[in-house]
């Protein structure tokens, strides 16, 4: 048991990361936070008793909500509703010159609404009495307010997990592959071929009529070929790989290269637009308040787990990375693993590709442009090593979210972008020597200090450092 | 005798876990071979280790000409001018041999001084009796020369104190005794020599002395005329070894293994063999007789140019060794660590990986079924672990041959083929083999056992095929066969007898 939780230690340290990251932006981002959604409608509607209320909004869906949750509040704690005003500033001032002039309308006790409009310049106390006289003594009412990390809030979170959803699902193809010794970097060009496909396939279906009406049947058949598509070229590096023996490196460089050429002649050079709800629902619908796109990554690594967990070929994937040849000499199918860890590889390109075009309501053949880099340091943030053999799907997850984190904190923190790619040079970097670290920790049993100084001895013992004490066991 | 040149007293080492060493004390006089024994994970790497500044003794000192001194780490070890060989070699497989000489040793500004280096270089080897082109790359030189090229390294460093660890185990015969007549040469110059060897043949011809490690302590240390082979061990074992070959009375049956005319590119040329059932057949000869190769064809491992294998009466194709497999043949490589084991896995999931369909339903493991089949052999044929999820690489070698055979005997196949079986494995556990290998013959199996040593090859086997360049050079049955019928065939002779 005790080995077992040392053992998960080892394997998901990056976690503790993390969760430090989470703590640091949690305390980096705390504010008083302006709630405007159904919620806090809600809570404010039990507030007030009795009163004649004007509620007054934007005309955005989510203030439509907050409206709606609002009155419907009001109206079971017994107030009367006057009206709810929805537009801009000079939308609700008309309105309010209107009362102002006619001395027999009802006037209102209070005004309310969420933040955003709370705060123009319109309900200014000194402004707004001295234009509306009649209306003195109303009282504004909006949202209470609490101070809270931004980082934490339930909207930030679901952007985190959204914002990842692309790289992580790549990112599992891509552990299988860097566990058996390969590393595929064509994924960002798959990305752009399978979105550029379907769309490609939805627009000639349209023929001449609108491309947003077209048959639910036909965008997902569309989906079906572009991830097909793109599982093809997975097939066809992982073919030249293993029958070639020829380093996976510049198998897939070149197909890195050739794919992004039939990505742009796909779509004939220019990026394919207005694509139906049907294709868009992907990337912005949800499922009990979870975006489905979310859904689907969870699904996904749920299956990857058992599959690298529990099954033959799992296991078969770990034998060809940590010794190719011991692992065949044992009956491993090594190139038929090879060419699967591949497929499946280019097959999840291809489905991030689609999950990317439907969020971004677009087929464009220049997507995906450097997301082979952020898949591969995912992957290996998540403690999978390079040289094979080695490495946890589950682990790859927290590598994503480390890289989603960090990317959302610094935004939220206000930091550019250009300091934000040097801030991502450093953890990739920082991320690898603390795995180089953890493995030598593991084989000489010394203190982290002993640690520090062995990174840089290593390279003079060699041999002798990593067959460590062997004889002791 | 004069003052010792190495004194270790008292040297202490534990891991997390294990103590490695206890209380063990070690001296060395010039000009003395000192043989340090014991079975696989007695203490012996952990000892050698302490001297070349790789580890660091818990207790104990080591003192040099009476000096007492402290070894921190490798250029501390290399100051008090003490060479280590290892095992696997240190050399740059594609630089030459002078550079891997000169590696890391540079003059001032780093600059390297070429001429000066190869008068040094020619005068060692010359030395040491190697002539080859200094400009070859070491990836080309044989095993042997290799390992003179690491000596030639160390008397580059004038090392007083020289520790070979178990340089003849992957030698052959002839290759062994020039090994020897150098050892013995750089014991008239003055050097000391630590040699660690589980060829006690071996150690008669050289030692002065030996030293004997058991569980990290030392047991004792003798002038070799006082001991014999028994002796010595019973000394490592702690108990008394019946016989060095256990003997079996198996009725041979009909042949089970057959290979007619095999043929691979110029390595293997002509090889037809049999193995009955309960037979063990030895497969011998120098190394580079292409032993190792004629196993992996009948493995399937490489594709035949010519040839065909039977098994029980009917043709094979062997596309790759998971047909093999299939089929039932099995081969325990030579290599285990390059070949046998994935080192970065459990020992758990190394004895799964061939025998995984047996443990799984629709593809999907039951690793409790798995770990309950490795707990059987665990405790059947004694491997040393301390639990199933332990790392391959951090298993003594005899331990890893263990592990490698429990996942071929629950394969439960019909053929063994055994390469080198023993090698780098202690006398305790090279029995166990032995009497693990009576017991598959008594089953009913055929074994093809290939071996560079012929002690082993005469004990064991029922007949003896001789190998030379990629043929079988000849035949011999257990009662006509001897160590010196074997060497001439070998040789490429004809059978004397």
């Amino acid at each position: 048991m005790r080995h077992n939780l040392k053992q998960a230690a080892y394997d998901y340290g990056m976690i503790f990361v993390l969760l430090l990251l989470g703590i640091i932006f949690s305390f980096t981002t705390i504010k008083e936070q302006t709630p405007d959604d159904a919620a806090a409608g809600r809570k404010m509607g039990k507030t007030l008793k009795k009163e004649v209320v004007l509620i007054v909004t934007r005309d955005s869906e989510q203030h439509r909500t907050f409206a709606e949750a609002l009155r419907a509040s009001l109206s079971a704690n017994g107030n009367e509703i006057l009206n709810i005003l929805q537009g801009e500033p000079r939308d609700v001032r008309k309105v309010l010159v209107a009362m102002e002039n006619d001395p027999g309308a009802k006037r209102p006790t209070v005004i309310a609404g969420p933040h955003a409009t709370m705060n123009w310049d319109l309900f200014n106390k000194g402004y707004f009495n001295s234009h509306f006289s009649s209306l003195d003594g109303v009282k504004f009412v909006k949202p209470a307010t609490y101070t809270w990390p931004t980082f934490l809030t339930r909207q930030n979170l679901v952007n985190v997990a959204t914002q990842i959803v692309v790289i992580s699902i790549i990112a599992i193809g891509m552990t299988m592959v860097i566990i058996t010794g390969g590393i595929d970097l064509s994924v960002g060009s798959l990305i752009a071929l399978s979105a550029s496909i379907a769309a490609a396939i939805i627009h000639n279906a349209a023929g001449n009529g609108p491309s947003t009406e077209v048959a639910t049947t036909v965008v997902v058949g569309a989906c079906a070929v572009g991830i097909l598509a793109s599982g093809c070229f997975g097939f066809f590096s992982g073919a030249v790989t293993a029958c070639f023996k020829v380093p996976s490196f510049i198998v897939t460089l070149a197909v890195m290269m050739m794919v992004r050429g039939y990505a742009f002649k796909s779509v004939g050079g220019e990026a394919k637009g207005s694509l139906p709800d049907a294709f868009t629902t992907l990337g912005h619908g949800d499922w009990m308040g979870i975006p489905i796109s979310v859904v689907l990554m969870a699904v996904l690594y749920y299956i990857a787990w058992f599959v690298m967990t529990q099954t033959i070929f799992g296991r078969n994937v770990y034998a060809l990375g940590g010794n190719a040849e011991a692992a065949r000499l044992s009956g491993v199918p090594t190139k038929r693993i090879t060419i699967t860890v591949f497929t499946i590889c280019g097959l999840l390109a291809g489905l991030g590709g689609i999950v990317l075009a439907s969020e971004l309501a677009s087929g464009d053949p220049k997507t995906g442009t450097f997301y082979e880099l952020y898949v591969i340091a995912a992957v290996v943030v998540g403690g999978t090593s390079l040289m094979g053999g080695q490495g946890k799907i589950l682990g790859t997850l927290i590598g994503a979210f480390i890289i989603g984190v960090i990317r959302n904190g610094m935004n939220l923190n206000g930091v550019d972008p250009f300091n934000q790619m040097i801030v991502f040079g450093w953890i990739i970097l920082l991320a690898v020597l603390a795995e180089k670290g953890k493995e030598l920790m593991v084989s000489g049993g010394r203190s982290p200090f002993a640690v520090l100084g062995g990174l840089f001895a290593s390279r003079k013992r060699g041999e002798h450092m990593e067959t460590g004490h062997g004889e002791n066991e | 005798m004069s003052a010792p040149l190495l004194q270790m007293e008292g040297i202490e080492k534990s891991f997390p876990g294990v103590k490695a060493l206890q209380a063990v004390d070690l001296s060395l006089h010039p000009g003395e071979v000192l043989a340090l024994l014991g079975e696989n994970g007695a203490g012996k790497s952990t000892l050698i280790k302490i001297l070349s500044g790789a580890h660091k003794p818990n207790a104990g000192r080591i003192l040099i000409d009476n000096q007492a001194l402290q070894i921190n780490s490798p250029v501390d070890s290399e100051a008090a001018g003490i060479a280590v060989i290892y095992q696997e070699f240190n050399l740059v497989p594609w630089l030459t041999v002078r550079d891997n000489l000169f590696l890391g040793r540079y003059g001032t500004l780093h600059l390297i001084k070429r001429r000066e280096e190869t008068r040094k270089a020619k005068k060692i080897l010359e030395r040491l009796g190697l002539d080859i082109p200094l400009e070859t790359p070491c990836a080309r030189l044989s095993v042997a020369e290799q390992q003179i090229v690491e000596i030639a390294k160390a008397l580059l460093i004038d090392a007083r104190i020289l520790v070979m660890d178990e340089p003849s185990a992957t030698l052959s015969g002839r290759e062994v005794d020039k090994l020897l007549e150098i050892v013995k040469d750089l014991k008239e110059q003055g050097i000391g020599i630590i040699y660690i060897s589980h060829r006690l043949e071996e150690i008669f011809r050289i030692a002065d002395r030996v030293s004997v490690l058991r569980d990290g302590e030392h047991v004792g240390t003798r002038d070799i005329g006082a001991l014999t082979k028994e002796s010595m061990i019973e000394l490592m074992v702690g108990r008394k070894l019946e016989k060095e070959f256990p003997s079996r009375d198996v009725e041979i049956g009909e042949v089970r293994l057959a290979a007619d005319g095999l043929r691979k590119g110029n390595m293997v040329r002509d090889v037809s063999l049999q193995v009955r059932k309960g037979e063990v057949v030895g497969l011998t000869g120098l190394v580079g007789s292409r032993r190792t190769e004629t196993a992996r064809l009948l493995f399937g491992a490489d594709r035949l140019d010519g040839g065909v294998i039977t098994l029980d009466g009917k043709a094979l194709t062997l596309r790759n060794p998971r047909d093999a497999i299939r089929a039932g043949i099995c081969l325990l490589t030579e290599d285990r660590k390059a070949q046998g084991l994935v080192l970065c896995l459990s020992v758990r999931e190394n004895f799964g990986h061939p025998n995984l369909d047996q443990f799984s339903r629709f593809s999907v493991i039951n690793r409790a079924r798995e770990s309950k089949a490795f707990g059987n052999y665990v405790e059947s044929i004694r491997i040393k672990i301390s639990h199933h999820e332990q790392l391959a690489k951090n298993l003594s070698g005899g331990n890893q041959q263990k592990v490698v055979l429990a996942k071929w005997l629950q394969r439960n196949a019909d053929v063994l083929i055994f390469d080198e079986p023993t090698r780098g494995i202690d006398v305790g556990a090279k029995f166990e083999i032995y009497q693990l290998i009576n017991q598959l013959a008594m089953d009913g199996k055929a074994v093809l056992m290939i071996s560079s040593e012929l002690p082993e090859i005469l004990g064991m086997c029922d007949r003896i095929l001789v190998m030379h360049e990629g043929r079988i050079q000849g035949e011999l049955s257990k009662d006509e066969a001897s160590q010196e019928n074997i060497m001439a065939l070998a040789v490429g002779g004809q059978d004397a007898a």
